[in-house]
């Protein structure tokens, strides 16, 4: 079944000023069809109410949210849509599926029509997410994975024209957690639909969005896609919050290894098994940077199996430490001292060859 | 294991309070058999009082539900000034002497009344009428419905709701499909104590409608007529032994209705 809505694909904008405990949030935001986006911070940063905001569960003091023409919430012009004229998809961080009602009671929840049409409708959304074994269950009685397919499928069954996600990741554990990123992705693709997505997690952010936000204290701090932020934080709160890089390939298994190779030419080693495109992981910390050019294998007293040929593209020092953006022609990130970087004499055009491990590089599997 | 010697005075404790609420029920029965009991239903005044119980505490409870179940939910759902001054205002009558009740109510609604004009005016009489029954009733009975379903409203999670009304479902529709049935318990439980106090309501029905057979003599007040009556005691017992099981049955059945409840398996005490 296909859970696209053609006719809806406008872009989400969404500007809240309101009061939160402690701090005021003010931020403004906007996501187009295609291309999610997350918003990044700790948590009490905002950025569920930022989410509650644009559902219509929250009333800001100030602020617009419009849905291409339509005008959802306009505190100067006295207009506020209650949620179920918004209709977003909501997937809650804990889900909060109906206890009492079955699994396909509560994706009918949102369905309209007779009764046998929100049935059969609910029960092709749960076969979409491979749970159709599930439609008598109660969710009490459900493991974690399953209960976010179930509210996936609901959020999604009424063709919402937004999608908004808290957290959608923090109640899985990590394999669970692997599948549900497949599923995400594969949900966003489908969907032409804008997506916001709330997370405390750059590396989740990193791995699902196409464009961040990093919120502190109910402000934004920075924005912009993964790799930039991670290359050039604004600062030490987005460095030591901003992480791991994503990078696409197509992974193939090599003995006990996998090697992944990547558009432009590169190869990397991970410990992780995968086949088939993957999408790779590594976090700055781990990659170490040597001057000169290749060689491109390890020499014999070096346990480190990556080493990629690549071009600074950018150096942002931040205290003692360094963040050095690499072409290889993916962009990639590294973080060495600044003592490291003076030494190297890093400046942009420089080659270089960044090394590290293979089990610091992290598969997931794209669907 | 060891028992220390509060296990065992609470042990005896719990025994004691068993056996002393059991006893005068117990004593009942004893004291009426099979084919008294049947008789005594079927004596005119009696089953005139039964039925005239069940059919004004069933109207006094449908008012309590229909009315009490959105206000118990808006007093959970909403914190605004003075919420705690209503919240002891619905539970005042849960502590009033049920004479002062009856006596408050005349006060309101009596011929002499505040509002008593009003009502005459509106063409409606309470005094000496079974629908002066009805108030009372409810007047006593609501705190009971009420609490409990504020309670059981309050302890509903606020995100069931939040994602019907994002699913499409408007207040009104959230509140039937997702509120009611998560409170279920709580609400059965009310249900139940608010249906057993009008059952058993004596004095404000006795104060503010009267004692008229056929009108507004209930079963509790039909028994002290009963009772009253030279040789009337055995008649009194008989028909208490019916309302024993009558609110048996009701306790019984709501609370088996309205099962399904979290189990509550972690901390329970060990003594």
């Amino acid at each position: 079944m296909s859970i696209d809505s053609p006719t809806r694909t406008a872009t989400l904008g969404a500007l809240v000023r309101t009061p939160l405990r402690g701090f005021d949030l003010d931020l403004q935001v906007a996501a187009v069809p295609g291309r999610p986006l997350a918003l990044v911070g700790r948590s009490g940063s905002g950025k569920t109410s930022m989410l509650r905001a644009i559902a219509g569960l929250l009333s800001p003091q100030e602020g617009r949210v419009e849905l291409g023409d339509s005008v959802w919430l306009d505190t100067e012009r006295g207009i506020d849509l209650a949620p179920e004229r918004r209709g977003c998809g909501f997937l809650f961080q804990d889900y909060a599926l109906f206890p009492r009602m079955s699994g396909w009671r509560n994706v009918a929840y949102g369905i309209g029509g007779p009764r046998r049409a929100r049935r059969e409708a609910a029960l092709a959304m749960l076969e979409r997410f491979g749970v159709a074994a599930l439609a008598e269950a109660r969710p009490p009685t459900m493991s974690g994975g399953e209960r976010q397919r179930v509210a996936l499928a609901r959020a999604l069954a009424a063709r919402p024209p937004v999608l908004l996600l808290d957290e959608p990741l923090a109640a899985l554990d990590s394999t669970t957690r692997r599948e549900a990123i497949g599923e995400l992705r594969a949900v966003f693709a489908e969907t032409a639909t804008p997506a916001v997505l709330v997370t405390h997690s750059f590396e989740e952010a990193a791995v699902l969005a196409g464009e961040l936000v990093v919120i502190d204290a109910g402000r934004e701090v920075q924005r912009g896609s993964a790799a930039a932020i991670s290359a050039a934080p604004a600062s030490a709160f987005v460095a030591d919050f901003a992480g791991a890089v994503v990078l696409r390939g197509e992974a193939s298994g090599e003995g006990d290894l996998t090697l992944v190779r990547l558009p432009g030419g590169g190869e990397v080693w991970s410990a992780d098994r995968a086949r088939g495109p993957v999408s790779l992981s590594v976090f700055p910390w781990e990659i170490s940077i040597e001057a000169g050019e290749l060689p491109p294998t390890a020499g014999p007293g070096d346990s480190r199996l990556n080493r990629l040929s690549c071009e600074v593209t950018t150096v942002t020092t931040i205290g003692s430490r360094a963040r050095v953006g690499l072409a290889a022609p993916e962009l990639l990130v590294a973080e060495v001292t600044a003592v490291s970087a003076a030494r190297l004499g890093l400046r942009a055009g420089t080659p270089v060859v960044a090394v590290w491990k293979a089990t610091a590089t992290r598969l997931i599997a794209d669907v | 294991m060891r028992r220390s010697w509060f296990a065992g005075v609470a042990f005896v404790a719990a025994l004691a309070t068993v056996a002393f609420l059991l006893v005068p029920i117990v004593a009942v029965f004893a004291n009426v058999s099979p084919s008294r009991l049947i008789d005594a239903l079927g004596e005119e005044s009696s089953r005139e009082a039964l039925l005239l119980s069940l059919k004004t505490t069933l109207i006094a409870l449908a008012i309590v539900i229909v009315v009490g179940t959105p206000t118990a939910y808006l007093l959970a759902a909403r914190d605004f000034p003075g919420r705690s001054v209503v919240l002891t205002i619905i539970e005042l009558p849960l502590v009033m002497p049920p004479a002062v009740a009856g006596i408050a109510l005349l006060a309101a609604f009596g011929p002499k009344g505040i509002l008593g004009g009003w009502v005459s005016d509106a063409g409606i009489e309470l005094v000496f009428q079974t629908a002066g029954v009805v108030v009372a009733l409810v007047f006593v009975s609501a705190p009971f419905f009420l609490r409990q379903a504020v309670a059981a409203f309050a302890a509903v999670d606020g995100r069931l709701l939040e994602a019907a009304r994002t699913l499409g479902a408007g207040p009104f529709r959230a509140f039937v499909t997702v509120a009611v049935p998560s409170a279920r318990g709580g609400l059965a439980s009310g249900v139940a104590l608010s249906w057993g106090r009008a059952l058993g309501e004596f004095g404000a029905t006795l104060l503010f409608a009267g004692s008229l057979q056929g009108v507004t003599r209930t079963a509790p007040l039909a028994i002290f007529s009963d009772f009253a009556e030279p040789g009337g005691f055995v008649s009194a017992l008989a028909l208490s032994a019916v309302l024993i099981l009558v609110s048996a049955a009701l306790l019984l059945g709501v609370k088996l209705l309205g099962g399904d409840r979290p189990e509550v398996d972690e901390g329970t005490a060990r003594l």
